[in-house]
């Protein structure tokens, strides 16, 4: 039997089998290595290319349907544009609210061919008090532009034309001065009832049956 | 994950007590203690505050409101800073199934909060309300199922207690959810209960507390966690606007009761002290009272013009009251707003009724009806009840708070009388507070508040006492909450602590030792157990007087309590009282166990009185043989 013993002082001087075998063994794991991390990079890439596609996706819906498509978008992939589907149950949910709280779909059902300004008006301080309150209670709401109405305001380049919408005599390149026509109005804060399983946001509003 | 790091807990003042019972003995300091929390479990709703004790050496205090996730409607969840105290008894064939999860559960006991108020509002006869006003009425039992009163047989009742516990247990549950790593039943937690709460009402809410888990809870009176509030609010500065010799006068008037209170200013080696000398009485008289009574004048004018109203129409009225009485208060360009009250049906604009509120009408009826300007001397009117009152809350006869205010004050004209700092002069008719602390949402109304100073400096300028001035800068709503959280923060040896002790005086009805007399009642005298002011953490034997008790007997006593009688020590008898002074309570009620006796046995007692560090009464019954020692019970009718 050998005896192995560890002698650190030793040096190899020349390539036998063993060492052979060693470093053969070295470049191989440093292959495998490269390829796992190439391959890693490349889905990276992809994955962002996919999310950078996705945050367009809003603005160039805008972009649709202000300029009802008179140029064709130049996007570098032709891959499809994926527009958001709203959820129906927001939607549903926030009719809801209105209807409860502001009688809100009884009042546009109605036919108000018939009444006179004076009973329309009654009804309208229902509606307009309760939508106050739905509003309030569930969005907070502030003013897009903090400026007077009427007044001149500057834009500077590159603004968020998702704020701003420019109409008028649009020419020449920012920055653009013109009259602040509206103010505009953003959500900054939301606060919907969270829904159970049970719940049937179609029904707008239930029937209601005394006994 | 954040940390749950441990705090040592130093109780101030504490007393040591004798008293072997474990129910004495304050809750160890426990591990992970990390908030305080207060909770305001009000007559129509509950808040909850919480404050971070990490930062507790920074001297900063921030306390915060829990949004509580509750019900509004069947099928939605919101979270709102107020959980309206009302439950709803749901017929089974009335909600959808799974629409009435809540985020921790997919069945609710109850249906709390909200969505109860919602639905109760179009049917009231399976709707539980005010059960705390409930818990501290004298004559029913509070663990019997009674509530709701006037509902038909078929609707499932709950008892006063349950529907306190099932408050709390949604508070609980909400807490949960929104802090997993700090359970509540590790953290400060402070119950505030109104100052005029009598022992078995507060033993019921302890209990209650006990029943979800919140063994730690201890109580607080309002009136004081206001006070708190205010100073906490302060940030210090409270030092500058009280000075040696202030009478705080604490005017709380929320949804459903107005409580008052009296808090001394003394000093003691130079510091500031606040004694609370007084409370008033439980008068049930609230902010749910005013709208009422704007809806009822609006009626009264509709129906001048021929119209008739319907119960439902009635109570959509009461709220748009409510809503154009805030408008009236806060706008005073406005004069005039209109009310509205929309059809049932899907047709609103034939159907819906219009009318108006005036501002004379809110002055009318509000500031002239419920802060009269009446003379100090002026008394509530109290008529005989009408027929017979079985099932009911004993509600306020007069609306006026301003009379309730002047007899409270009058009561109270010698609770300062011990205080060396605080000189009331020779020929004053009533106790004169110097500042005004106000609570609850009603007082939010400048017109309703600033009645109620007009009033309270008239009848000082009357005695030629200077003004007394507004301490302000409380948020009426939420302050008790924020008032409870800072407690648990004063606890812990910051800041100033209010001194209280018991609101009153208790004694124990005995039959006078004389020959019986046909067709009377023997003559009774009460025999005082425990004193005014008695503090937190004390304890008083009655030895002198025995009784002999048989073991598996109960016994009663009539148990009476005065808010005005200061001077009497335990064991002082009255042979005469009036009706001004003492006031009777619920009797008490002890059984000896026959554990290792003979029945029938005698065995000679004396009694006991403790307060605990909780902040309950407890009375016991010692036996002089072998100093074994028995609980005496407040709640007698339950189990009957």
């Amino acid at each position: 039997m050998n005896t192995y013993a560890i002698d650190l002082s030793l040096k190899p001087t020349t390539f036998d089998l063993w060492h052979v075998c060693l470093a053969g063994t070295v470049v191989l794991l440093l292959l495998i290595l490269i390829v796992l991390l190439l391959s890693i990079v490349i889905s990276q890439i992809r994955g962002k290319k996919k999310s950078v596609i996705q945050q367009a996706e809003p603005i160039v819906k805008i972009v649709e349907k202000i300029v009802e498509v008179e140029k064709p978008v130049h996007a570098p992939i032709p891959e499809p544009v994926i527009l958001k589907e709203a959820t129906p149950d927001a939607a549903l949910q926030l009719l809801g609210l209105l209807q409860k709280e502001a009688r809100f779909i009884d009042f546009v059902k109605e036919d108000i061919t018939g009444f006179s300004d004076a009973d329309i008006g009654v009804a309208a301080r229902v509606v307009h008090e309760g939508c106050n309150k739905a509003i309030n209670d569930h969005f907070t709401l502030a003013p897009v532009r903090s400026e007077q109405e009427g007044s001149k305001v500057a834009l500077p380049e590159g603004f968020d034309a998702a704020t701003v919408r420019l109409t008028g005599n649009i020419v020449g390149t920012a920055p653009f001065t013109g009259t602040l026509v509206h103010k505009g109005w953003q959500v900054t804060g939301i606060r919907l009832p969270k829904l159970t399983s049970g719940y049937n946001a179609a029904i707008v509003a239930p029937a209601e049956v005394e006994l | 994950m954040s940390e749950l790091p441990y705090h040592s807990q130093p109780e101030t003042n504490q007393k040591d007590t004798a008293v072997a019972n474990e129910n004495v003995a304050v809750k160890s300091p426990q591990n992970g203690t990390r908030f305080s929390v207060g909770i305001d479990l009000g007559t129509t709703h509950c808040v909850l505050s919480y404050a971070d004790l990490n930062h507790i050496d920074d001297e900063e205090f921030s306390p915060q409101v829990m949004a509580i996730p509750q019900l509004t409607s069947p099928g939605s969840v919101e979270e709102k800073q107020q959980l309206p105290s009302f439950i709803y008894q749901a017929h089974e064939a009335e909600l959808a199934e799974d629409s009435t999860s809540l985020p921790w559960t997919a069945r609710p006991d109850h249906l709390v909060g909200e969505i109860a108020r919602n639905l109760g509002s179009k049917t009231p006869i399976r709707l539980v309300a005010s059960a705390k006003s409930w818990l501290c009425h004298t004559g029913v039992d509070c663990k019997a199922p009674i509530l709701p009163a006037e509902a038909p047989d078929e609707v499932v009742r709950v008892s006063p207690f349950q529907a306190t516990t099932a408050y709390l247990q949604h508070l609980c549950d909400a807490w949960q959810s929104l802090h997993p790593d700090a359970p509540l039943d590790q953290q400060d937690v402070v119950i505030t209960v109104p100052a005029s709460f009598d022992p078995a009402a507060r033993e019921l809410t302890v209990e209650a507390a006990r029943a979800v888990g919140l063994d730690q809870a201890i109580l607080l009176e309002e009136p004081q966690a206001a006070l708190y509030s205010w100073i906490e609010k302060s940030h210090g500065d409270w030092r500058k606007h009280a000075e040696v010799g202030d009478i705080i006068l604490v005017v709380d008037i929320g949804g459903g009761t107005t409580d008052l209170s009296l808090i001394a200013v003394t000093q003691q080696e130079g510091n500031l002290e606040l004694n609370r000398v007084a409370v008033g009485d439980h008068i049930l008289l609230g902010g749910d009272n005013m709208d009422l009574a704007l809806a009822y004048t609006v009626k009264a004018k509709l129906e001048k013009e021929g119209k008739r109203l319907e119960p439902w129409q009635l109570q959509a009225l009461t709220h748009s009251c409510r809503d154009a009485k805030e408008k009236i208060f806060n706008n005073l360009g406005l004069d005039n707003v209109p009310l509205v009250v929309a059809s049932r049906g899907s047709s609103l604009i034939g159907g819906t009724l219009r009318t108006d509120l005036t501002r004379e009408e809110v002055n009318r009826v509000l500031v002239e009806g419920f802060m009269p300007k009446v003379a100090v001397s002026d008394r509530p009117i109290s008529r005989a009840r009408t027929g017979l009152r079985t099932a009911g809350l004993p509600y306020a006869q007069d609306a006026g708070i301003t009379r309730h205010l002047a007899a409270f004050l009058t009561k109270q004209q010698g609770a300062t009388d011990e205080l060396t700092d605080i000189n009331l002069p020779e020929h004053a008719s009533f106790l004169h507070p110097s500042a005004v602390l106000f609570n609850g949402g009603v007082l939010k109304a400048d017109a309703l508040a600033d009645r109620l100073m007009e009033v309270l400096n008239s009848w000082l300028s009357a005695e030629q006492a200077p003004e007394a001035r507004l301490l302000t800068g409380a948020d009426l709503d939420l302050a008790v909450a924020r008032g409870a959280a800072y407690y648990g923060y004063v606890r812990k040896g910051k800041g100033v602590r209010i001194k209280g002790g018991t609101a009153a005086s208790y004694y124990v009805g005995i039959e006078s030792a004389m020959p019986a007399v046909p067709g009377m009642a023997p003559e009774i005298q009460a025999l005082c157990i425990a004193p005014f002011g008695m503090e937190e953490g004390t304890q008083q034997e009655l030895r002198d007087d025995e009784f002999g008790l048989v073991i598996g007997e109960p016994v009663r006593f009539r148990f009476f309590a005065s808010n005005t009688r200061r001077e009497d020590k335990v064991g002082t008898r009255l042979d005469y009282w009036t009706n001004d002074e003492l006031y009777e309570l619920d009797e008490i009620e002890i059984t000896l166990p026959e554990d290792g006796r003979r029945p029938g046995e005698v065995v000679p007692v004396h009694l006991s009185a403790a307060v605990t560090e909780v902040g309950t009464l407890e009375l016991q019954a010692v036996s002089q043989k072998d100093n074994g020692r028995w609980k005496i019970e407040f709640d007698v009718r339950a189990g009957e």
